[in-house]
């Protein structure tokens, strides 16, 4: 009944190949960039943004950068932590480097470098495919975290092999370092992670995005229809670093404001790629979905025990959620391959018949 | 120039001078490999016979050593326990089989894949849950496995062989000959060669996908527990070991994912490789190579023939 | 186009044996191809002339579907080279041969069963995309103006093909004979001068068959398309085609217009039971 098409023509293609067709999910997107940019800020507690948008957002980000390799182009990764790790230390040592350069060029800088790992690591991608690639990825991950600690210069040979960030400013207000307030911070990776995001989007649809996507379904038939692998799948993998590099300088320089290589294991290209798969691949709405889901989970999970007034350790309640997780992973797997995002697209589809339950569209 | 020197030259003037370490180190690399082989081994029967990459095997490899101690802790004899762990991992196998496994019967590879991701967790997650997270030791001598080492003198020197590693080395052949002859030459190997070909075909001549499955992973499951065992029995089982699993991936790109002597060389392979590595030309690159060097090595292997040492040519048809 | 050329085209398929001047688009030289062992394709010389539709015919296993393959340049023969719009080469890579202006269809169906109808017939126009990634990024402006323009192409591309309601639909739950048209739209995206289709009537009932035909002829008389097509329905060959080259056995057995083609001794031995 709300959520209709009806009496909203197209008149041209522009029209027709917007991002967001329909005046709905316009009103829908106007109110949530609203309540995301003015009312959290306003009404959020310090813990609400710290804790659970900022990551939230830095993983979001991580995970359009997976989902742009792994859902849209199909080579599955399973470094995206390294990349993300590479993005960090080369904003650390711009930063250190060129303290007087602003530090939001830094953060957008980095990624470059995790890029250019992005395309060495995968140039097997070339011959390898699916499984295969996915291993060669482990190879990327365990050698650049190696490289994380063996070499000091990274981390400017400080002892404890971690990296502090130092304080910056933007336009006077402190956004990284001890200075810095939760609210700053959490608006400055909202800004970056909203432009980046349409971006993507914008690239998504185009010529790059469907190269994307012809190589995932047939990569026979997108060379015998003209698009050279060498280009699409370097182009994917130096897309998604990027986008990995930048979430892990925002996840250093704005959110935990120090790290060490254990920020960039194995375990959190996992936690990546879990988000990937709930959220949906080749979703973008899936990204935030899925990072919600799978940062906001453990949280709740956390949290009902003690609200229950139960007693239970925290190394208990991890426990519960992996197992929960593993759990609806499977489940998501099997009953909706394709994530949450989908399960939204249907829910939009019963939506636009609502409130009657057996009329087609 | 030095640097030349140090990396073409050196390490082979320290093998050669010192020939009995060269023996020593060969032999612990041959001992690391003889395990990765197993885990690998474990991959390749589900593989062969379902098609499904288990992720999982690695923590199954966990899982089963963790349990096995465990229920031993809780009071059972030492064979009783060993009984009562091939229990469970059958009892894993047929839930996995109609839980996941069933449903997911016409997917994409890489979705089954996920799902064995997805498996993994729960299997951590539970294990650590019933059994503790902590590290546990290997009940070694109430399996009635041997203990202590011998010396050997040669070149001069003297090599330390651990019994318990050549107890290995000579349950790991037993295993791969007993796993061969069972493919070959029985009923039910040989409908798992046929799953392993063509499900439908399979299908079509009677062969229950399902039972075969069930097997599969319960046999796979055995091969996971010896391995749990002979893993534990050098160092401690722990929860934090699944990452050493996943160096059995590496194993399987040098050996192929459906081959049975690919795991073995790949295994070894990987495993004196890597103990050469680190222990020659590791101190040039500061130490603590072998967290990526299986990995790079299956990189570059991959480059060259893509398909593995024993892998089937992948040959695309349009 | 001429409508001089339209009539001769018209008149060429219901005569044959009238000789028509046509250049030659393509030329295979005794090309050789084995795979291992097997020889799939033993010296084999034929040419497509520019406008005609040429069918390739033969049993099962004759190698018509490697002969496309070769034309391609997916697979390389090991001997002879192919000669295309007077430039000769034996190993070109897929890409080079689209870039050429050569298009394909499969014999199981090559869609991007991910994409829609509507973005499965735009990748066919990827080569003809030029704008880089700076205004992929912002895409209002030059890359969407891009879009747009190669949108109408599509649209009328789609208008010939009929396909204007599945448009928006992801292709792997359309119907087999809806995707055959699919996959053909998808390769005269391309603005190709030489289509290769691949069985494009297999599995088709007698009506998909006489739309499919229908659109064959129209693609080759309005738009210029020079045709190669691998078909077994013997109806469809002997209306359709310009001319015919018989394999049997990775060899050329028998080469000319449909009707000499059919009263070929050989050809009849091989393959045809009885002439329609």
């Amino acid at each position: 009944m709300f959520y209709r098409e009806a009496g909203q023509y197209k008149t041209s293609y522009a029209a027709d190949q917007a991002l967001l067709p329909i005046l709905q999910d316009r009103i829908g997107l106007l109110m949530i960039l609203v309540a995301v940019f003015v009312l959290i800020p306003l009404i959020a507690t310090d813990f609400f943004l710290s804790a659970i948008m900022i990551p939230f957002l830095v993983f979001a980000l991580a995970a359009i950068g997976l989902n742009v390799l792994t859902g849209y182009a199909g080579q599955l990764s399973l470094g995206s932590g390294a990349f993300m790790g590479v993005g960090a230390y080369a904003c650390y040592k711009l930063t250190t480097l060129f303290p007087d350069v602003n530090i939001i060029v830094h953060i957008l800088l980095s990624g470059f470098f995790a890029a250019i790992a992005g395309m060495v690591f995968g140039l097997p991608s070339l011959r390898i495919k699916g499984l295969y690639l996915a291993i060669t990825t482990l190879a990327a991950q365990f050698f650049l975290e190696w490289c994380f600690i063996r070499i000091p210069w990274l981390y400017n040979f400080n002892d404890s092999g971690a990296i502090e960030v130092p304080g910056r400013k933007l336009l006077g207000i402190s956004i990284t370092g001890p200075l810095a307030t939760p609210t700053v911070r959490y608006l400055v990776i909202l800004t970056i992670v909203a432009v980046m995001t349409l971006l993507a989007a914008n690239v998504l649809r185009g010529r790059i995005g469907r190269s994307w996507m012809m190589i995932r379904d047939m990569d026979i038939a997108a060379e015998l229809m003209g698009i050279r692998p060498l280009y699409a799948k370097l182009s994917a993998f130096a897309f998604s670093s990027y986008y990995c590099g930048v979430a892990g300088a925002l996840l250093v320089f704005c959110w935990l404001g120090s790290a060490e290589v254990e920020a960039f294991d194995i375990n959190h290209s996992f936690l990546i790629l879990f988000m990937v798969i709930i959220g949906g691949m080749g979703s973008l709405l899936g990204c935030f979905l899925g990072a919600a889901f799978i940062w906001v989970l453990p949280i709740v999970i956390r949290a009902v025990p003690s609200a229950l007034g139960i007693d239970m350790l925290a190394a208990t309640t991890e426990h519960i959620s992996n197992i929960v997780i593993g759990i609806l992973i499977i489940f998501f797997l099997i009953v909706e391959p394709h994530g949450l995002a989908r399960l939204w697209q249907i829910a939009k589809e019963k939506l636009r018949t609502w409130p009657f339950p057996y009329a087609t569209t | 120039m030095e640097l030349l020197q140090q990396i073409f030259v050196l390490p082979f003037v320290d093998m050669v001078s010192m020939p009995d370490f060269l023996i020593q180190v060969v032999w612990e690399g041959f001992v690391a490999g003889v395990l990765y082989a197993l885990i690998a081994l474990g991959f390749v029967l589900i593989y062969k016979a379902s098609g499904v990459f288990n992720f999982a095997q690695g923590i199954m490899v966990v899982f089963a050593a963790m349990a096995l101690v465990g229920i031993h802790d809780m009071g059972a004899p030492a064979w009783l326990a060993l009984l009562l762990t091939i229990a469970l991992m059958g009892l894993l196998a047929i839930t996995i089989e109609r839980v996941v496994l069933r449903k997911l019967v016409n997917q994409h590879e890489a979705i089954l894949l996920m799902a064995t991701i997805g498996l993994t967790l729960v299997l951590k997650g539970v294990g650590e849950l019933v059994f503790g997270g902590g590290t546990k030791s290997m009940i070694t001598e109430e399996l009635g496995l041997p203990t202590g080492s011998s010396d050997w003198e040669v070149f001069g020197g003297i090599v330390i062989f651990q019994h318990i590693d050549i107890a290995a080395a000579v349950i790991a052949i037993l295993m791969v000959a007993t796993l061969a002859v069972f493919f070959s030459k029985t009923r039910i190997g040989r409908a798992l060669r046929a799953v392993a070909d063509d499900h439908q075909a399979a299908l079509s001549v009677g062969i229950s996908l399902h039972q075969i499955w069930a097997i599969v992973w319960f046999a796979s499951g055995i091969v996971a527990l010896v391995t749990g065992i002979m893993w534990g029995a050098r160092s401690d089982v722990s929860f934090a070991l699944e990452i050493i699993a996943l160096k059995a991936l590496a194993v399987l790109i040098l050996g192929g994912f459906t081959s049975i002597p690919g795991a073995i060389i790949g295994g070894l392979m990987v495993g004196i490789g890597e103990k050469l590595f680190e222990v020659y030309w590791g101190p040039i690159f500061g130490g603590g190579t072998e967290a990526w060097f299986a990995y790079v090595l299956a990189l570059i292997f991959l480059l060259f023939r893509p398909q593995g040492l024993f892998g089937e040519r992948i040959i695309e048809r349009v | 186009m001429t409508v001089a050329d339209a009539a001769v085209a018209d008149s060429d398929v219901a005569d044959a044996g009238t000789a028509v001047e046509r250049n030659e688009l393509l030329s295979v030289e005794n090309v050789s191809l084995s795979f291992g062992g097997v020889k799939a394709i033993t010296d084999i010389s034929f040419n497509i002339l520019e406008g005609e539709i040429r069918a390739i015919i033969g049993p099962n296993g004759a190698g018509k579907t490697s002969m496309l393959n070769v034309i391609n340049g997916f697979y390389h023969p090991q001997e002879g080279s192919i000669t295309f719009r007077g430039k000769k080469r034996r190993r070109m890579k897929p890409y080079q041969a689209a870039a050429s202006g050569i298009a394909r269809t499969f014999q199981n169906v090559a869609l991007f069963k991910g994409m829609s109808t509507l973005d499965n017939i735009m990748s066919g126009r990827s080569l003809k995309m030029k704008r880089g990634l700076f205004w992929q990024l912002l895409h209002v402006g030059p890359a969407r103006n891009e879009e747009i323009e190669h949108r109408q192409r599509v649209e009328e591309i789609i208008d010939f093909l009929e396909i204007a309601a599945i448009r928006k639909q992801p292709v792997g739950k359309l119907p087999y004979g809806l995707q055959k048209r699919v996959e053909l739209g998808r390769a005269m995206a391309m603005d190709p001068d030489l289509l290769l289709l691949d069985e494009p009537m297999a599995g088709m009932n007698l009506e998909e068959k006489e739309d499919m035909s229908r659109f064959i002829l129209d693609l080759n008389t309005e738009f210029g398309i020079t045709v190669a097509l691998i078909e077994h329905d013997m109806g469809v060959v002997m209306d359709l085609a310009d001319r015919v080259v018989v394999l049997d056995y990775g060899k050329k057995i028998a080469d000319g217009t449909p009707a000499e083609v059919q009263a070929n001794q050989d050809v009849i031995d091989a393959y045809l039971g009885v002439a329609r």
